[in-house]
């Protein structure tokens, strides 16, 4: 079963993982709700919740406007390769295809407002906010660079990715529950693949990037899947020969359960 | 600090307790859907006396699963069920061993060229072209032939002459091949070249399809090598048997797509549908049940050439390649 072990906001802001940031600016704090998410034969998805709060020193320069957050969370990075259809001799056939260099299985990324109205096309760039401005480097031919947005490659990807809900963005995904405390849901799907996932909090104040936290999570396989999955991919013969016997086990047994001769 | 704001946690679909995380896969699934299909297939392939793998694995495929581990784990699916099978054949003496080791050694060949050429297709992305074009081509070839031989059966019937299935002339050029070999159970005297390419055949066409290879192996045995009926269904299960027990062992060294929990849900589906699907089997004449089976593949085939021949309604797909998940 999964543990239920859902930390209270008290511990949560206690042990939960902390960065240093120049000492006049504002201190983020975040955690987040479970730290180990795993995954049984009953596994369904489940949403991981976010809380940060934001410190403020009296020396802390006042700001302007309020403050805004963008959450973004990476999962395990692995190849993968975007391949287009085309009609050749009356089939449709995989033709051009397109490959994606250690790219996030998952990524989700959510703020308390649009990502345009946070900050400027530049920092959106330099701080890589949003999907559309996350790295995803590609091989073109001999090259390795990420291309723009509306690549049909990089949008199909990202669309394809984002059907399965692997890859999300929600505006309005962080929530203010004081001007400086604040709380976000993680959304994780059915499918999501096993692994370390990093979480970035970037704090705003003026289109200006001011604090920053990150926290992980991992989410594993545990039990008599992980067994199968882990079997599978390294012991392939010993796997390869139990299956097997398990076929013979199992025909044997019907042919003994029905048998009418 | 608002105390009662407390971490939650949400499920995103209500009714799981059916469902079933497919650890190879990697996707969780209806256990009762699975064991449906198994039992719906195992009911086909009881009543026809085939494996059902060119049922299971299209079926498999359409429901999301990948065409590697569909494969894969339906020639799991396969050598359980026609393990039962064997054994009964084998208690009523209808397995000839002697055939069966000959057709094995070219079969073994076949087995391994075939898991091969899956893994290379793999690689290239075009594993699911070349499944489906084979689906097209055998499906609609052997359903068609099917068909039309046991329509002009059913015609012969009516007219009220021999409904037997042996064309006249029992020797063909096969029979002139060197290298004879008797083989007693069958009471045939035949050269071991042609059973060798025909074991060869089989074990690459089930290897790279998911299919047991019945279909085509039993008509090619009757047609070609003239073996009695009485021992062509035992000797074609015994050596289906053996080619998906290897395509199993070879899938997973190579590939790692055998899902083992996926495999035993459609067992016990399959082998239960089977008992079933032969009792209905034997209240249908055989030509008859020779004209559903020839329609019911060649429907699968024309079913893989319609999605070939029309725009697909995303020209985009994505596939993992490094490692991880």
């Amino acid at each position: 079963m999964r543990s239920r072990l859902p930390l209270t906001l008290l511990t949560g802001l206690a042990f939960g993982g902390l960065t240093a940031v120049p000492a006049t600016a504002e201190r983020l704090i975040a955690s987040v709700s479970n730290h180990r998410v795993t995954v049984t034969s009953s596994y369904s998805g489940e949403e991981l919740v976010l809380f940060g709060a934001i410190e403020r020193d009296p020396d802390t320069p006042s700001r302007r406007g309020s403050y805004d957050i963008v959450v973004t969370v990476t999962g395990p990075r692995t190849d993968m390769v975007t391949r287009r259809k085309a009609r050749k001799f009356g089939i449709w056939v995989n033709a051009e295809s397109r490959q994606f260099l250690n790219v996030p299985t998952y990524l989700a990324i959510s703020s308390n407002r649009a990502i345009d109205a946070i900050a400027s096309p530049d920092v959106r760039r330099f701080q890589q906010l949003g999907i559309d401005n996350i790295l995803l480097t590609q091989r073109v031919g001999t090259d390795y660079a990420d291309v723009v947005a509306s690549d049909p490659f990089r949008s199909a990807f990202v669309r394809l990715r984002s059907e399965r809900g692997l890859y999300r963005e929600t505006p309005s995904g962080v929530t203010f529950l004081t001007p400086t405390l604040f709380r976000t849901g993680i959304a994780l799907p059915a499918e999501v693949p096993t692994g370390t996932y990093d979480v970035d909090i970037k704090l705003f104040a003026d289109g200006a990037v001011v604090g920053r936290a990150e926290t992980a999570f991992e989410i594993v396989k545990i039990g008599f899947e992980q067994f199968v999955a882990t079997a599978a991919h390294q012991h392939g013969l010993a796997y390869g020969l139990a299956t097997a016997m398990m076929a013979l086990m199992t025909g044997w047994l019907a042919s003994v359960v029905f048998r009418r001769d | 600090m608002p105390s009662a704001v407390r971490p939650g946690r949400r499920q995103f679909t209500e009714a799981n307790a059916v469902q079933l995380y497919l650890p190879i896969a990697d996707i969780p699934i209806n256990v009762f859907l699975i064991l449906a299909m198994g039992a719906a297939v195992g009911f086909v392939s009881g009543m026809f006396g085939i494996g059902g793998g060119f049922l299971l694995t299209p079926l498999l495929i359409f429901m999301g699963i990948t065409p590697a581990v569909a494969v894969a784990s339906v020639s799991t699916h396969i050598a359980a069920s026609s393990f039962s099978g064997a054994l009964s054949y084998w208690r009523k003496r209808a397995i000839d061993p002697a055939l069966a080791l000959v057709l094995l050694g070219g079969s073994l060949v076949g087995t391994a060229l075939g898991v091969w050429l899956f893994t290379v297709l793999r690689a290239h992305g075009q594993l699911d072209l070349v499944i489906s074009l084979s689906y097209v081509v055998l499906l609609s070839g052997v359903g068609a032939a099917m068909c039309y031989e046991a329509v002009r059966a059913i015609v012969r019937a009516r007219r009220g002459g021999n409904p037997t299935l042996r064309r006249p002339g029992s020797h063909n050029w096969i029979h002139g091949l060197p290298l004879k070999m008797r083989f007693k159970r069958s009471k045939i005297y035949l050269s071991v070249i042609p059973v060798n390419v025909i074991g060869l055949l089989i074990g690459f066409i089930g290897a790279v399809m998911g299919v047991g290879g019945s279909f085509i192996l039993i008509p090619t045995m009757i047609y070609l090598l003239r073996v009695p009926t009485t021992t062509v269904i035992g000797t074609a299960m015994a050596l289906t048997l053996v080619t998906m027990l290897i395509a199993t062992v070879l899938h997973a060294i190579t590939n790692h797509q055998v899902d083992a929990v996926l495999a035993l849900v459609l067992m016990i589906g399959g082998v239960a549908g089977a008992q079933f699907g032969a009792r209905a089997g034997q209240r249908i004449r055989g030509e008859h049940l020779r004209l559903l089976l020839g329609l019911l593949i060649l429907a699968v085939g024309i079913r893989f050439a319609v999605d070939l021949g029309i725009q697909p309604a995303d020209l985009y797909t994505l596939r993992i390649t490094g490692d991880g998940a």
